[in-house]
């Protein structure tokens, strides 16, 4: 659902106009939609989600409507229509996961950060939702962290606890 | 040991780069190709070659080759399906991290067979680790002269990008994908046309998922005829089977295709058994979407042959008491998990990943998954088992596109054939709601029968 409550209005940099641009030069003439996805993308790695107004900007950048932009945002997973957590864990929720103990992970998640799935901690950090098969069941149960979508795999509690501990002391040392 | 064509040098050190990449013999196929063969003759040898895609469908790939339109003055494009969602399946992810320049090598000798000036690799937009590596290798073989312009002064020009996807299973169904290409939704086109007279911008197409590109390559260097000399009947050369759940050695393994099914679980050459000295109770072999089997019925067919991986062998018994190669996603369950509960959380998969434009898909996998909710959660009654049954069989074949059969055939095979599992679920509805994880002890792997 787009969220209209909560806008954010952004004017985008140079440098991100500019990789705009590189991905546009990809595709034939005309066919500037095609770059919609990957810019998307690119901006929710710079703003952690997509804002009625960046979806805006998107749209008069391509010559589509907004509407064409939106419909996009709504239909793909990977896209977040509201805020999130500075760290969205994103656990594979997926039967093969499951057999190798992906439940676990997801309630120790839970406890640990006391926050229930699509939820903020209350510093803002943490975020954590279940996700469909990331094609890495043989090394399950697996998380990612986007905007990268750094890959955690053959998880345990332990190994959770210790992956919370180092983000929270990166986040710690950036700000 | 067995033959390995993709994945021989995947220990090199190094061998993510082009230079080691090289140096093992690499881009052997596209200098053979473009200095002394016409596209033609590449076409031919993948045909004989035997090759199938090994996306899912098992569609020989030099026929779909064969089939695209060639009209005067319009582009044909060559699509990479890097998708890869099918629950289960890994292979593409893991060949893209370990040698991409494998993939690149053979979209160049593929596009020029196909005479595409301008390819794309779509890659689903999770694996962003992947399409880094992608990127960096695309920009190597550019800097030695692969790709750009006049190739290795052969006239041949060839421009290679990587599209990220969104997070959508529906776009591997290559229709999908290509709407989601060209920056839509990713619903599933009517066909025909087909995409090799309509695909990409209303443009012939051929989109190949990842293992068929990448299998080009020792086609090409060693003779289409040689590759069909590995395998048995219409299942030739060598297939990569991601092998997951409870396997003691779970990864990805090539595989000469005809591998007794039972040496591939058991010998230490592959998944070494199952994990913890438990005995096996199930295999879904082929991703998700395939019928489940016991595991008498894995081993053995119907006739007590012992089951084979090869397309012919795995599909022997129809839906009855067979199941499909599908995309290799091979799945072992331990005789401690419950088929009733994996049934549920995929079927509920399906509905997630409906792309909503079928109201037999669309609905129909809702009202599956609440079924199955209500069951696994000890609240279901007999009635329901018929009620999934009538569901799924509405579904199958009134789709748009397959994933309305993909979400109907596991749920019809769950039941065939561990019905006693449902029913346990629905005569102990307070043991069923209190248990852990899928504890299901009661069902007696060795005991189980198949039925109807
Ligand atoms: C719902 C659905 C999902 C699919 N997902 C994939 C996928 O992730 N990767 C893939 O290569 N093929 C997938 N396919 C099959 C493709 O439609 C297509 O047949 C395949 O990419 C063709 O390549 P091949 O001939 O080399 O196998 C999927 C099909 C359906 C119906
Ligand atoms: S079968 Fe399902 S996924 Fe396929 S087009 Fe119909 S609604 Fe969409
Ligand atoms: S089921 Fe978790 S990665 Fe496939």
């Amino acid at each position: 659902m787009l969220n209209v409550k909560e806008n954010l209005v952004v004017d985008f940099s140079p440098s991100l106009l500019e990789k705009f641009g590189e991905i546009v030069a990809r595709y034939p003439e005309g066919r500037q939609k095609s770059a919609l996805l990957p810019i998307l993308h690119e901006v929710q790695a710079v703003y952690g989600w997509l804002s009625a107004d960046m979806m805006d900007k998107v749209a008069s950048y391509l010559s589509i409507k907004p509407i064409e932009v939106y419909e996009v945002a709504t239909f793909y997973s990977m896209y977040f229509l509201q805020p999130q957590g500075k760290y969205t864990l994103e656990v594979c929720r997926t039967g093969p996961c499951c057999l190798v103990g992906a439940e676990k992970i997801m309630d120790h998640l839970e406890d640990k950060l006391g926050i229930k799935e699509g939820e903020i901690t209350a510093d803002g950090l943490f975020s954590w939702r279940g996700v469909e098969c990331l094609a890495a069941c043989g090394f399950g149960p697996v998380l990612q962290i986007g905007p990268e979508y750094t890959f955690y795999e053959k998880l345990t509690p332990d190994s959770v606890d210790a992956l919370i501990a180092n983000l929270r002391t990166e986040a710690q040392a950036k700000d | 040991m067995g033959r390995k064509l993709l994945l021989t040098h995947i220990d090199v050190p190094g061998i993510q780069s082009y230079s080691v990449y090289k140096a093992q013999g690499g881009y052997r196929s596209v200098d053979k190709a473009l200095k002394s063969m016409s596209p033609d003759d590449v076409v031919e040898e993948v045909k004989k070659s035997g090759l199938r895609g090994r996306g899912g469908a098992g569609f020989p790939t030099g026929m779909k080759w064969s089939f695209l339109a060639k009209p005067e003055g319009v582009p044909r494009y060559l699509v990479c399906n890097a998708d890869e969602s099918e629950p289960g399946t890994f292979k593409d992810r893991y060949l893209m991290t370990h040698i991409p320049h494998a993939l690149i090598e053979g979209m160049i000798v593929s596009s020029y067979a196909l005479g595409a000036h301008t390819s794309f690799i779509y890659v689903r937009g999770e694996m962003m680790p992947q399409i880094r590596i992608l990127e960096k290798a695309i920009a190597e073989a550019k800097a030695a002269g692969y790709l750009g312009k006049n190739i290795l002064g052969s006239g041949y020009d060839l421009e290679l990008y990587v599209q990220p996807g969104g997070g959508a299973y529906i776009c591997g169904e290559e229709t999908a994908l290509l709407e989601s290409l060209e920056g839509k939704r990713g619903n599933p086109r009517i066909k025909p046309p087909f995409p090799a007279i309509a695909g990409l911008y209303g443009c012939p197409t051929v989109v190949n998922n990842v293992e068929s590109i990448a299998a080009t390559v020792p086609i090409i260097n060693d003779g289409g005829e040689e590759y069909a000399k590995i395998g048995i009947e219409r299942s030739t050369g060598t297939k990569l089977i991601s092998a997951g759940g409870n396997l003691a050695k779970p990864g990805v393994y090539e595989i000469e295709l005809g591998l007794p099914v039972e040496e591939f679980i058991y010998s230490d050459e592959y998944c070494g058994g199952i994990a913890n000295g438990k005995k096996l109770k199930a295999v879904v072999a082929g991703g998700s979407s395939v019928p489940i089997l016991p595991a008498n019925l894995i081993t053995k067919t119907i006739k007590g042959d012992p089951r084979l991986m090869t397309y012919e062998s795995l599909a022997d018994g129809g839906f009855q008491s067979g199941t499909m190669m599908g995309s290799g996603g091979f799945i072992a369950f331990d005789e401690d998990q419950c088929i009733v509960r994996n049934t549920w959380n995929f079927t509920r998969f399906y509905r997630h990943e409906s792309c909503g434009q079928c109201s037999p898909c669309r609905e129909g996998t809702g009202w599956m998954e609440k079924v199955l909710y209500n069951i696994e959660h000890g609240r279901g009654t007999m009635n329901d088992i018929d009620l999934l049954w009538d569901i799924q069989r509405k579904i199958e074949g009134n789709t748009i596109c397959p994933l309305g059969d993909a979400a109907a055939w596991p749920v019809a095979a769950a039941i065939r054939h561990f019905r006693d599992e449902f029913e346990w679920h629905i005569n102990h509805g307070q043991e069923a709601q209190s248990r852990n994880y899928g504890l299901a002890h009661y069902a007696d792997p060795l005991e189980v029968v198949t039925e109807s």
